[in-house]
């Protein structure tokens, strides 16, 4: 039954994320005014699946200079916690994989290991351009990483609980985003550096790095870091959605289709920030990150902190 | 019971460290006196209180800190310390350039650190104060970093300092395993039981937590870090913790041992016997043939951890109060050979070997005298402190019944009295060669070195109140 | 079954943590020491410690360990450049070491472990849950080493701004 479970799971993540890519193309082109991908079925429908097919039967190629065995693992890497943290998320009332009570916490671990799959790629190609894209995903991604941290603690003070079904189930009433405007801000500008996505896309910076940590991998291999780009988008916005919006909570409609509205909300958001803003500099994003975002993830611990005990 | 007045002295020296760290962002030139101001003026009111705290027998946050005689004893015993190395500073670390307003806060949380190494009461806290001061003495190790003996000194004594806390933290997962507390009380209670005296699990904890207090304290085999860090160390540094570290460390060693495993006392106490003799006879013979002075005092320094250890053994009324008078005539004596050392010291390490000091008499007769005595002290004259301390460590042994330990420590002074006598005979019998310092004795420094022998003094001819004292901290230990 | 994985894991733990010590790449070590952290915490997980767990993965190969990678990769130090680092110790130190592990059997088979205390952790934890159990003791019995290790944070701080600051200007 499980198992069962874990497979319908797998594959409609996998569809949701190639049909994604294509969404990204879609909605850039005609924020753009283009019309994206037409050729491939009606309006371009199949070119993930001709996209998937192309990279399938790509010439691998492996780096001469590469270290060969990281080579190989760092792609498994970024793409195994990506979709490991699925198990956690619980999709309705009564559709979930595992109901643990540190599942947030075991979200925020987990995801925390796909920086290794980037820094390891970037170093293992012995390459200038990968290696440099490596160190500044590395850097960018530990910093946020605490902000992310730090910013969803006010949501978990009010739920009293790290357990995901626990949380969802305290927003019957209201849902956090009323209660923690300012966390939900923090939340979603470190989820989208959290993504390496643009505004805060400096490790893939094409105009500096060519393609930054991925430019030696071609093949099925640089698809795993696409699958897992995309992958992580919908952790974030998952997560966004258990802690900050009520979850699978809605009228009229069954959980599970509002969970996916929401979460499907938080992606077209990404994408129309992709087609709207340029990049950030690389001091600028740290300055950003260390003096304004962490006092102000502080501040609002601290706030709830008071707030709580005082009125609540 | 959470009590956090009753920590108010140590809550003082965190303060003073903070502010310290805060003012030195003043743009004024003069500040570093006001730094070295500050920081003696927030010891001196912790220690006020301090002495306020005696006979209180208190406990703090769950049994995890106790305010008993005995932590009150070293709690003044460190901020006293603490004063005179910021006295012995001021000057030192101008001329060293290293006059970053980080190094008075840095010793002050060593303090802060020592402070609960003495009034821990539960294996946990002991272990968080002994890496906070560990933590801070390792960067005041390497403080002078353009200096490769500095960085090497630090690196080391990271290297091995960590290594030995490893020791001692798997000597306490070892004992939580068994006894399933952290707390001294309930390690004392366990004991009580018959079978739990003969758990091997048990006394492997207690031996890798002996290791682990003989680094911190430097006894032979586990001085190898001593004369390199000590040699590399900003003098003032080397001082410090050749005193501070070293009684803290003690203070640590002997609740556990003396109050928590004393059911075990069969067991430690022929190790500590061997141990004793080994670093008394160690100690004193490598020092004999040191050149370099700071070098000499580090063997000196691992010698009298040894004569502690006998004290230690000896373990009766006499013996665990003397160790306490002893810690205490050894930290004056101590600090006031450095604070010589430290005067006379120049930049570029000059003036550091025993032939150095050729003359001295000539050219700084009361500098000279006052090294004399420390020195003297030291090897343990009469009429001062450190002749009294050994005296009652001997005494003590001798009536303890171990008469074999006792000679050993006598011919060990013995050796001693070489190569302290040996400095004597180059500052008083030679013609001085060239000027030592730069200009007068500075103002602090000498303070410094006032309170020293003066203390080194009194506690050769009165010596009967301060060893009173000693008694009552050790023997209300636990109670 | 729980001593079937409480075996793999700790076999693999052990394999990991020996390739750690024998690898000649720092950074191949650095990941095995990673994969040693993912056994460990699996084992705390066999003990219903999942608390525990997702902090030993979250703080060690999290934050750590990545900081740790990132610095090998920063001052490239991949390879070890000395050839034999036991000069003419290497029998002794395996002599050494396998008396050791001797002593460790010896100790351990011999050892006398109280029953009380599993059982009352593991009533504890089953009452209120893992979180909530260790967050209680954290602000009640263990308030203050939970206080002092932010010092012990602070100390660490200072250092390391004094090691990395320029040299005074003269």
């Amino acid at each position: 039954m499980v198992l069962v479970k874990i497979i319908i799971i797998l594959g409609v993540i996998l569809l949701v994320v190639a049909y994604l890519t294509y969404l990204e193309r879609k909605v850039i082109a005609h924020l753009q005014v283009r019309i994206g991908p037409m050729r491939v079925g009606w309006h371009g429908l199949l070119q993930p699946i001709a996209d998937g097919l192309k990279l399938l039967v790509k010439e691998d190629i492996i780096p001469e200079k590469a270290d060969k065995w990281v080579f190989i693992l760092s792609p498994i890497i970024c793409l195994v916690p990506a979709f490991v943290v699925y198990a956690v998320i619980p999709f309705s009332q009564h559709f979930y994989l595992a109901n643990i009570n540190i599942g947030i916490l075991y979200i925020i671990s987990i995801s925390a290991l796909g920086v290794y799959g980037i820094v390891l790629a970037g170093w293992s190609s012995n390459s200038k351009y990968a290696l440099l894209g490596g160190f500044r995903s590395a850097a960018q991604m530990i910093s946020y990483e605490i902000f992310l941290g730090f910013s969803i603690i006010g949501p978990l003070m009010l739920a009293g609980s790290l357990n995901t079904l626990k949380i969802v189930e305290a927003q019957s009433g209201v849902w956090f985003i009323i209660y923690q405007p300012l966390a939900f801000a923090l939340y979603l500008i470190a989820g989208i550096a959290e993504t390496n996505r643009i505004p805060f896309d400096l490790p893939e910076a094409e105009t500096e790095l060519v393609a930054g940590f991925h430019t030696e991998y071609s093949g099925m291999k640089f698809a795993f870091f696409f699958l897992a780009e995309y992958a992580n988008m919908m952790v974030v916005s998952s997560m966004a959605v258990i802690l900050f919006l009520g979850g699978w909570k809605g009228p009229f409609l069954p959980g599970i289709v509002w969970f996916a509205i929401k979460v499907g909300a938080f992606l077209f958001l990404f994408i129309w920030l992709r087609g709207t803003l340029p990049r950030y500099r690389y001091d600028q994003l740290m300055r950003i990150g260390w003096k304004i975002m962490f006092p102000l993830c502080l501040l609002n611990i601290a706030l709830t902190g008071i707030i709580y005990y005082l009125f609540l | 019971m959470i009590n956090l007045s009753l920590l108010t002295p140590e809550i003082i020296v965190l303060i003073t460290a903070l502010i310290v760290l805060i003012l030195d962002l003043l743009p004024w030139r003069g500040r570093k006196v006001l730094l070295a101001t500050v920081g003696v003026l927030g010891t001196v009111g912790a220690l006020l209180i301090t002495m306020g705290q005696w006979d209180l027998r208190e406990e703090a946050f769950y049994g995890m800190v106790a305010i008993d005689n005995f932590s009150v004893y070293f709690k003044a015993l460190f901020l006293i310390i603490c004063t005179l190395t910021i006295l012995l500073s001021i000057n030192y670390i101008t001329r060293g350039g290293i006059d970053l307003g980080e190094y008075y806060s840095l010793v002050l949380l060593a303090t802060f650190g020592y402070m609960f190494m003495a009034s821990g009461t539960d294996l946990i806290t002991i272990f968080l104060a002994l890496e906070i001061l560990s933590l801070a003495v390792y960067i005041l190790a390497g403080f002078m970093r353009h200096s490769p003996k500095s960085n090497e000194s630090a690196f080391k004594y990271f290297l091995l300092g960590a290594f030995s806390s490893a020791f001692l933290l798997y000597g306490i997962a070892n004992i939580y395993g068994v006894v399933g507390n952290t707390n001294l009380k309930d390690i004392a209670q366990y004991l009580s039981q018959e079978a739990a005296l003969k758990n091997p699990l048990f006394l492997a904890g207690m031996g890798l937590l002996l290791v682990g207090f003989g680094f911190k304290v430097a006894i032979v085999p586990f001085h190898m870090w001593t004369p390199d860090v000590y040699e590399g160390s900003p003098t003032t540094v080397t001082a410090f913790m050749a005193v501070g570290t070293k009684a803290a460390s003690f203070a640590a060693f002997l609740r556990v041992f003396f109050y928590t495993l004393e059911p075990l006392k069969g067991q430690w106490v022929p190790v500590l016997w061997l141990l004793a003799a080994v670093t008394i006879i160690f100690g004193n013979t490598v020092a004999i043939y040191q050149k370099n002075i700071k070098r000499m005092l580090a063997y000196s320094a691992i010698a009298h951890a040894g004569y502690i250890l006998v004290a230690m053994v000896a373990g009766n009324d006499l013996g665990s109060s003397s160790i306490l008078y002893y810690l205490l005539v050894y930290s004056l004596m101590n600090l006031g050979a450095f604070g010589v050392v430290i005067i006379v010291e120049k930049k570029e390490e000059e003036n550091l070997t025993i032939s150095d000091y050729r003359g001295l008499a000539y050219k700084h007769p009361m500098l000279s005298a006052a090294m004399s005595l420390f020195l003297l002290s030291l090897a343990g004259i009469p009429p001062t402190g450190g002749f009294v301390g050994k005296f009652y460590i001997f005494s003590a042994a001798v009536s303890g019944g171990y008469v074999g330990l006792a000679i050993i420590g006598v011919l060990g002074s013995a050796i001693a009295l070489y190569y302290y006598l040996r400095i004597i005979v180059y500052m008083y019998m030679y013609d001085p060669e060239k000027e030592f310092l730069d200009g007068p004795v500075p103002f602090f420094s000498a303070a410094a070195l006032v309170i020293t022998a003066i203390g080194t003094i009194l506690l050769g001819i009165t010596p009967a109140r301060i060893l009173e004292l000693a008694h009552y901290s050790i023997s209300y230990l636990g109670h | 079954m729980h001593q079937i994985f409480f075996w793999g894991f700790a076999l693999l733990a052990v394999f990991s943590a020996l390739m750690v010590i024998t690898r000649r790449n720092v950074v191949h070590s650095a990941l095995f020491l990673i994969s040693t952290f993912f056994w460990v915490a699996a084992i705390y997980i066999l003990l219903e410690a999942e608390l525990l767990a997702a902090i030993q993965i979250l703080v060690y190969a999290g934050a750590i360990m990545v900081l740790i990678v990132f610095t090998i990769l920063l001052i490239h130090v991949e390879e070890t450049k000395i050839i034999n680092p036991w000069q003419r110790q290497r029998p002794i130190a395996i002599l050494l070491g396998v008396f050791l592990l001797g002593e460790i059997f010896l100790i351990l088979s011999r050892a006398l472990f109280p029953e009380s205390i599993a059982g009352t952790a593991l009533q504890q934890v089953a009452q209120e849950g893992n979180t909530e159990a260790v967050g209680k003791l954290l602000y009640t019995k263990y308030l203050f080493p939970f206080e002092v290790a932010s010092i012990l944070l602070l100390a660490a701080m200072i250092g390391a701004i004094v090691m990395a600051k320029r040299e005074i200007e003269k």
